[in-house]
C-alpha cells in the first residue's frame, strides 16, 4: 500500500511537464519533413513486430526439435 | 538451417532497406514520382520467389536421384514459401500499376505471364494433393517441378521481352538500371534484395522444420 501511494505521488510530479509548450526534439523531427518520419516509424514498428515473431517461432521450434531428438 | 547469423543479417538488411527506402533521395521521374521507391519492395519479392523455386527444383532433382523423403519435404515447402512471395509480387505490382499505368490489371504481357507462372505452381500443389501414396506423390510432383521451373523462367524473363509491354525492362522500355545510374538507388536496392531473399529462405526453413516435426509425430 505504501509503495502504491509513493508511486502515485511520484507520478503526479510529472504533471509539471504538461506546462511545457515547447515540443521535444523527437516530436519536432516527427512533425517535420512532411511527416514522412511518421510513416517510417509505423512501418519500422510493423517490421520489427513481424521479425520478432519470426525469431520467436524459430526459438520455439528449436526447443521442440531438441525435445524430439532427445526422446529418440 | 539452424544457425542464426544469416537470419539476423536478413533482418538487418530488410530493416535498413525499408527505413532508407522511405528516407533516401530518389531520382525525380514523371508519372512514377515517389512510387519509384516501390522498387525496394516489389522487385525483391520476385527475386525471393525465384530463389525459393530454384531451391525447390534442386531438391526435386535430388529426390529423384536419392529418394530421400527429406528432399521431398524441402521441395514442397520451398514452393509454399515461393508462392507467398509470388503472390505478394503480383499484388504489389498491381497496386503500383493502378497508380502509374492507370489500371491494376492492364493485361500487360508481364502481368499475364507472371500470373500464369503462379498458376503453374498452384498446379504443383494441386497435383500433390491428388496423389495419396507418399512415394508416388513425391516422384510425380518432382518430375512436374522440373518442367515447371524452366517454364516459369521463360514466362517471366523471355516472353515479355519479345512483345509490347509497359513493364520496365520489357517491350522496349529501359530497365530500371537506367533510373539509378547514380547508384543511389542501388545502395538500397541490392541490400533489399539480399535481405528479402534471406528472409524468404528463413520462412522456407521454418516451414520445413514444422513439416518435419509433424511427420515425425
Amino acid at each position: 500500500m505504501k509503495t502504491l501511494l509513493t508511486t502515485v505521488l511520484m507520478l503526479l510530479m510529472t504533471s509539471q511537464l504538461f506546462a511545457q509548450d515547447q515540443d521535444s526534439a523527437l516530436v519536432k523531427t516527427l512533425y517535420s519533413s512532411e511527416r514522412i518520419y511518421v510513416v517510417v516509424v509505423c512501418v519500422a514498428l510493423i517490421l520489427f513486430g513481424l521479425l520478432f515473431f519470426l525469431f520467436s517461432i524459430d526459438k520455439r521450434l528449436k526447443k521442440i526439435e531438441k525435445k524430439s531428438s532427445d526422446k529418440n | 538451417m539452424y544457425k542464426s547469423w544469416w537470419k539476423i543479417l536478413g533482418a538487418v538488411l530488410v530493416t535498413y532497406s525499408t527505413i532508407f527506402g522511405f528516407l533516401a533521395p530518389v531520382p525525380a521521374l514523371p508519372i512514377l514520382h515517389q512510387s519509384i521507391r516501390n522498387l525496394y519492395f516489389h522487385v525483391p519479392m520476385w527475386f525471393s520467389m525465384i530463389v525459393l523455386f530454384s531451391v525447390s527444383v534442386f531438391h526435386s532433382i535430388k529426390y529423384l536421384s536419392k529418394s530421400d523423403e527429406k528432399s521431398d519435404i524441402k521441395a514442397v515447402q520451398s514452393v509454399n514459401a515461393g508462392i507467398i512471395f509470388g503472390i505478394l509480387g503480383l499484388v504489389t505490382g498491381a497496386i503500383w500499376a493502378r497508380f502509374t499505368w492507370g489500371q491494376a490489371w492492364s493485361f500487360d504481357v508481364k502481368q499475364n505471364f507472371a500470373a500464369i507462372a503462379m498458376l503453374l505452381y498452384f498446379a504443383y500443389l494441386v497435383l500433390r494433393n491428388a496423389i495419396d501414396e507418399e512415394q508416388k506423390r513425391a516422384k510425380i510432383s518432382a518430375i512436374y517441378n522440373i518442367f515447371a521451373f524452366p517454364m516459369m523462367v521463360v514466362l517471366l524473363f523471355v516472353l515479355p521481352r519479345l512483345s509490347d509491354s509497359l513493364h520496365p525492362g520489357n517491350g522496349g522500355n529501359p530497365g530500371f538500371n537506367s533510373y539509378d545510374l547514380d547508384s543511389r538507388m542501388r545502395m538500397i536496392f541490392y541490400p533489399a534484395c539480399l535481405g528479402w531473399i534471406l528472409i524468404g529462405y528463413w520462412i522456407y526453413t521454418l516451414l520445413f522444420r514444422v513439416s518435419s516435426l509433424e511427420k515425425k509425430s
